[in-house]
């Protein structure tokens, strides 16, 4: 459904359901380049389970209007301003990669408004490797393979997936080539250039989760394993043989981990 | 730090789409001979049905095995999705039937399969889905002939058995320009010697029965979903930008912004019409598809040599190969078929219709059936057989005459396959 945000129309998937300001809402937040679709498996599942799922196009991406904001900070305050719009008061944020930056600086600047937290593929600092970056920038079709190739475990080039009949490599390959010009190159130095000083991030109070690929050659486990230390509380679940695009790759474990740490926390 | 590759087409025949079995460790891919699998609980159950979470439910819509295939032909082809069908004519009806519906209209090349066109010559019309044929050459006759309720262009990577070839790039161009995509039958071609997509293909079909499996052992067709084309800004499709009441409302390209068309597809289509592969099919196309890429480049060398042949041969008057300089699309064929332009050969034998006939029946190593792509070679005499529906006017333009004779070469020794041509074409020229 469409949302009016910082006088833009955006996209918001809700799983097929009307919002529902009675509702808990969990906001899904895409990662660079991508857009809502990453999370249709998970977001569909709590629209139907009694909740408001908002998976959010960011600005200038997917099918939200707009120009795509230069720093997660910029991108928080856009998701703060959806749920001013859209009258929720507080939210699980739940984000992967870029997304869950978003996630963090909204849960350090606006505590209130986070109620849960979990982050996936996510490490603070999240630097990007210069040959990414300079593909972005000058060669974009070399950069969506690099993060295609380097965002999927080894074995998902061969394996069989686990949504029948798609090609996960092809799919998110094609997802990328979707993206406006520009944007790709923009979310990483976004991504790049966020950093939260050891004691803001202590400061966060939501719940938090964070869920680790074993085999997440983007945001390696063991930098996924730091930021939950650095969070009073926070949970850390690493998923076995599971790379980046953990969403797709591994969809059920996914959402099972998201519904546990929703509803037992 | 050094740019990833993707594996190579010889890596991914052998094992895009399947991992040993998790169950048994089983290294070739098990057969899920099983009409439906049993449901954990009933929350599961419930979720698997509203598409909350991925698996399997009912063999009509997706099995493990017929899965494999699916993955490896969208990893082979280049696009996110793909959904395998019983046979090829299902694939056509399949991706018709979901993106359009009474009075709608198709603009196809009239170099087709027969089967193809009969289906959009007199079983699609009772349904108000009318088609107007065009040289598939010509890029004007394409354009003249697309109307506002035009929602297809359709053609195949290399007609049959006139081995036109379709200059995929222009016809995708048009079609864009139209916002309507561009669908193309490449099953002469496999992924092996043509990825339609990667040139400006929204849709690619294959009739598995035919290269893809190699061995003529079954009947099976796949539907592959290209990904890049704008559905919503086309503004054409209501089936993938609207609301389904046939699935809680769900609007397909919200649903999945790669794969809308093949998501409706199986949630419709397969549901709906049922054309499913049975997995003992996928299973035995499968054996053929690990040596795609072995098989395909022994057919063409095999096809050139009787090439060759042929066109030295006196009892044939003309030989009909796009690889030959005398073919209308030698140079487009060099340009999109760098590999080879396919293994179907057609010739003219000198004598008619009944020069044709003595020449099919002297055959001793060619089988006279109607198939293409099998390891053994073929033969057939289509104005009598495969495209005897066609009239004298559509049989021309599809260059097609009554002494017409495909080959399909298969995978024997060149020298024995030409000594029985070279037996048979004497033959023929003693009548």
């Amino acid at each position: 459904m469409k949302f009016l945000v910082q006088q833009q129309p955006a996209f918001v998937y809700t799983g097929g359901k009307p919002f529902d300001a009675a509702k808990p809402s969990i906001i899904f937040i895409h990662g660079a380049a991508n857009d809502h679709s990453v999370w249709t498996l998970q977001s569909r599942y709590f629209a139907h389970h009694g909740f408001n799922a908002l998976a959010v196009d960011l600005p200038g991406h997917g099918k939200s209007f707009g120009d795509a904001k230069t720093s997660v900070p910029q991108y928080a305050d856009w998701i703060i301003n959806l749920c001013d719009n859209g009258a929720i008061r507080e939210a699980a944020v739940v984000g992967h990669s870029m997304g869950s930056l978003i996630g963090l600086d909204l849960a350090t600047r606006h505590p209130a408004r986070v109620s849960r937290l979990a982050l996936l593929g996510c490490c603070t600092p999240m630097p990007v490797a210069d040959a990414l970056m300079d593909a972005a920038r000058h060669r974009p079709q070399e950069a969506f393979d690099m993060l295609n190739i380097w965002g999927h475990a080894p074995q998902v080039k061969w394996n069989q997936s686990a949504i029948p009949g798609t090609s996960l490599m092809m799919a998110y390959k094609c997802l990328l080539e979707k993206s406006r010009p520009g944007v790709l190159a923009n979310d990483l130095a976004a991504c790049s250039s966020f950093a939260l000083a050891a004691d803001t991030i202590k400061k966060i109070v939501a719940p938090t989760l964070v869920l680790s690929g074993s085999k997440d050659m983007m945001t390696p486990p063991k930098a996924a394993q730091s930021v939950a230390k650095q969070i009073t509380g926070a949970r850390f679940t690493s998923l076995a043989g599971v790379g980046h695009a953990m969403m797709q790759e591994a969809p059920g474990q996914v959402l099972d981990a998201l519904r546990d740490f929703v509803q037992h926390t | 730090m050094s740019a990833p590759s993707y594996p190579r087409i010889e890596t991914l025949a052998v094992h895009a789409g399947q991992s040993p079995d998790p169950a048994t460790g089983a290294r070739a891919v098990p057969i899920y001979q099983t009409s439906s699998f049993v449901f954990p609980d009933t929350e599961t159950a419930a979720s698997l049905f509203n598409l909350e979470r991925a698996g399997h439910v009912y063999s009509r819509i997706s099995n493990p095995t017929t899965a494999v295939f699916e993955e490896r032909v969208a990893a082979l082809d280049g696009g996110p999705a793909a959904i395998a069908t019983a046979s090829g004519q299902a694939a056509l009806h399949l991706a018709i039937a979901t993106l359009m519906g009474s009075g709608s209209h198709i603009v196809a090349s009239n170099a087709l399969y027969g089967g193809s066109h009969n289906l959009l010559s007199y079983a699609l019309p009772r349904f108000g889905i009318h088609t107007t044929f065009v040289n598939g050459r010509d890029p004007d006759q394409w354009r003249a002939a697309i109307r506002p309720n035009t929602r297809l262009l359709f053609g195949e990577t290399v007609g049959n058995p006139g081995l036109d070839v379709l200059n995929i790039p222009v016809i995708a161009e048009i079609a864009h320009a139209a916002h309507i995509p561009l669908m193309v039958d490449a099953t002469l071609t496999t992924p092996f010697l043509s990825r339609p997509i990667s040139q400006g293909a929204d849709i690619v079909m294959h009739s598995a029965t035919k290269f893809l499996s190699g061995h003529g052992v079954v009947i099976g067709g796949v539907l592959v979903d290209g990904g890049r084309f704008d559905w919503e800004a086309s503004q054409k499709f209501p089936t993938l930008t609207e609301p389904y009441h046939g699935f809680h409302e769900m609007v397909m390209t919200e649903e999945s912004s790669v794969a809308a068309f093949a998501l409706r597809a199986r949630r419709e289509g397969l549901r709906d019409f049922g054309a499913a592969m049975a997995p003992m099919t996928a299973f035995q196309i499968l054996q053929g598809l690990e040596t795609l890429h072995v098989r395909m480049p022994r057919h063409i060398e095999n096809a050139r040599k009787i090439v060759e042949f042929l066109s030295a041969n006196n009892a044939v008057a003309h030989v009909t190969y796009a690889e030959l300089p005398t073919h209308p699309d030698y140079e487009l064929a060099k340009t999109l078929f760098p590999n080879g332009v396919s293994a179907v050969v057609s010739f003219e034998v000198r004598g008619g219709k009944q020069a044709g006939k003595t020449f099919i029946e002297k055959l001793n190593l060619f089988s006279h059936l109607a198939n293409i792509g099998d390891a053994k070679s073929l033969v057939i005499q289509p104005a009598t057989t495969t495209h005897f529906r066609m009239d004298a006017a559509a049989l021309k333009a599809s260059g097609i005459s009554e002494g017409t004779i495909r080959l399909s070469v298969g995978l024997e020794h060149a020298d024995d396959l030409i000594e029985d041509l070279a037996r048979a074409l004497t033959a023929s020229q003693k009548i």
